[in-house]
């Protein structure tokens, strides 16, 4: 049904302007002394000093890429290529190596002599933190890539990737490791018959 | 007094004028305009430049604060013990009179040493931290301004291919110059009386000797060249939109003068009631005769509001910027400017803010006049400040000597134009902008007729009091 909308009466003083204005820089002033010398608690300040002052940044939020690294601090990745295969962005290198002879691990399985992740052509989608069998690869350090002057210094080399620390300040996983030899140890080896 | 005499305090009046409005409000209001506008908007607003300072100095702020606490405390101990013996009557003998390791008036002096240190102290310790921001002296973000200016005028200079070279440049010193020409007739403070610094002045009647009056000029006609040198600021505008080859700066510049132009009428006629109250055109006649009666706001507030309205337009400042209106004609008359040259449109409009605000309180807050202190010292209801015989002598020999007297209004003075600055620049941050019209309408149909009726009754009031006597 049809009705008349009523429309606000102005008055003198609205008509005049100078008290709306008045009641306006009232407006402003109250929220300038609020964020300035009022008690901290009611502040409303949105922005923080940023380079100075950082926020914590999401649990789940995809940060700069970490190599994981086993109890004797080489690192779990065994060069299966799955993540520069699923990596969208073609930013992961790999090449894979065979451990020395004398290794309980040559044979069975390989590791990466060069692993290089080019972060200025990452997306970080995420993708090869999904597709690492191993848990060698995480994106959990919590932090961005750092900004710096030069091309080069966004390729990030194995060394480079196995010394960030994760958010927890560990280079470890949570997930156990089962090496070739130890009794939890799932799959096959040289010893074992099918 | 000789002609040199005559020449060095000129220049010394200039050089006041022109660091007070340089190196006091451009700065300051350079901040406010960036800072405030970002508090009520609940940022931070830009605070980042600043000097690295020693990390000696550093790691020493928290002691510094520890030390001010602990003078102050010594403070408050020392002047409990004095009221404690005087009000017991028998210490005041030694603490005035006697002299301690032999000199004379030791408690007293060092009441007077040690109370002003403690205040600077407990203030120092409030602001210190604040002064500092990451190893940084930021000043609170102050020292921001100071980069701006700094990246301002090592930016590239542009000048628009077909543009009017000469033109272009010369537009930016024709907008500024008027700003810091109005500054000559404003007094920033009563007259001094040279020869008697540090004494008390008589309550009224003339003084003889030397007698300086902290203003460039005191012209007779007075506001009137405010007014004459404020319309040349036109020019400047103008020829800055016809320079830059550009339709928006064009159009920025034909707005700025017609508006210019509309708005001196208005400020002038708005002004008019206040001449006739106060008899006089001449500023520091003005501010006596408000120092004698009460303050000009009080008296005529409709005139204290157009007048603000008019000068808030006439300088082009929001709500009235239509001629650099971002939105329409993106930044009007010096959109074709950059480098060292916008800087000069800026530090002109805030030479002017200052300056206006100046001019409003000269008429409307009584200038350097500050309630209960006359030029004979405090007095408040026929009660004088005056300790004479109490022990404390010397408190009251400072406070109503000429020479504190005299600071005490400068400081209230610029205290005045500061507040009122600040009002404005928050009016700036407040008001949406009207449009073009409205502007117009505003001036010619309303601040116009009203400005005329307040002419016709203020004169009504004048000449009946007259008639009575008063």
């Amino acid at each position: 049904m049809a009705y008349a909308i009523k429309k606000p009466g102005r008055t003198v003083a609205d008509q005049s302007y100078v008290v709306e204005a008045v009641k306006g820089l009232g407006v402003t002033f109250k929220r300038f002394f609020q964020n300035t010398i009022g008690p901290a608690e009611n502040r409303k300040t949105a922005t923080i000093r940023y380079p100075e002052e950082t926020r914590e940044y999401p649990e789940r939020f995809r940060g700069v890429h970490r190599l994981t690294h086993r109890v004797d601090g080489s690192p779990r990745c065994v060069a299966c290529l799955c993540c520069s295969t699923a990596c969208p962005a073609q930013c992961i290198y790999i090449e894979p190596a065979e451990y020395e002879a004398d290794d309980p691990r040559h044979g069975y399985e390989r590791y990466p002599r060069v692993f290089v992740i080019d972060e200025l052509r990452c997306i970080f989608c995420g993708f090869c933190v999904e597709a690492c069998p191993c848990d060698a690869i995480r994106m959990d350090t919590g932090t961005h890539v750092p900004a710096s002057w030069k091309r080069e210094h966004f390729i990030f080399d194995k060394e480079t990737l196995m010394s960030i620390p994760g958010k927890d300040g560990t280079y470890v996983t949570a997930n156990p490791r089962h090496e070739p030899g130890d009794p939890t140890h799932p799959g096959l080896d040289r010893d074992k018959a099918h | 007094m000789d002609l040199g005499w005559l020449v060095l305090v000129s220049i010394l009046k200039i050089a006041f004028v022109i660091g007070v409005l340089l190196l006091l409000f451009a700065p300051v209001l350079v901040l406010a305009e960036r800072r405030q506008s970002a508090f009520f908007q609940d940022r931070l607003g830009p605070y980042m430049g600043g000097f690295p300072m020693p990390r000696a100095l550093l790691d020493a702020i928290p002691y510094l604060v520890l030390g001010a606490y602990v003078v102050a405390a010594l403070c408050g101990v020392m002047f409990a013990i004095s009221l404690a013996m005087v009000a017991t009557g028998n210490g005041q003998d030694v603490l005035f009179t006697e002299p301690v390791f032999g000199i004379e008036h030791t408690w007293g002096g060092l009441m007077l040493v040690f109370f002003p240190l403690a205040v600077i102290h407990l203030v120092a310790a409030k602001i210190l931290p604040f002064l500092f921001f990451d190893g940084r002296l930021t000043i609170f973000g102050g020292l921001h301004a100071l980069f701006d200016a700094i990246k301002a005028f090592t930016k590239e200079d542009i000048v628009p291919p077909r543009g009017d070279k000469f033109l272009h440049s010369i537009a930016p010193i024709i907008a500024m110059v008027p700003a810091f020409a109005t500054a000559a007739v404003i007094p920033f403070g009563p007259t001094i009386y040279v020869d008697y610094l540090l004494e008390q002045l008589p309550a009224d009647g003339a003084i003889g000797g030397t007698a300086i009056d902290i203003q460039v000029a005191n012209l007779n006609i007075g506001i009137l060249y405010i007014f004459a040198i404020a319309g040349t600021g036109i020019i400047g505008a103008a020829i800055a939109g016809y320079a830059s080859d550009n339709k928006y700066a064009l159009l920025g510049g034909l707005r700025a003068a017609s508006q210019m132009v509309s708005y001196e009428v208005t400020l002038g006629l708005s002004l008019v009631p206040m001449f006739m109250l106060y008899d006089s055109l001449m500023l520091p006649d003005m501010i006596r005769w408000q120092g004698e009666h009460v303050w000009g706001v009080l008296v005529n507030p409709l005139a204290f509001v157009l007048f603000f309205t008019a000068s808030i337009a006439e300088y082009k400042r929001v709500p009235f910027d239509a001629p650099e209106g971002e939105s329409e004609i993106v930044a009007g008359y010096f959109l074709e400017y950059s480098s060292g040259k916008w800087l000069m449109y800026m530090m002109g409009e805030f030479i002017e803010v200052a300056v206006s605000s100046a001019i409003i309180a000269v008429v409307f807050l009584g200038g350097w006049e500050v309630p209960f202190l006359t030029r004979a010292g405090w007095e408040a209801f026929g009660y004088r400040f005056d300790l004479t015989g109490t022990g404390f002598d010397v408190v009251s020999n400072v406070a109503n000597s000429h020479l504190f007297i005299i600071i005490v209004q400068v400081v209230a003075f610029l205290a005045k134009v500061m507040v009122l600055a600040l009002i404005s620049i928050q009016v700036r941050w407040t008001l949406p902008r009207f449009r073009y019209d409205q502007i117009m309408s505003l001036c010619w149909k309303l601040i116009l007729p009203l400005s005329l009726v307040n002419i016709l009754v203020t004169g009504i009031f004048v000449l009946l009091f007259q008639q009575m006597g008063w």
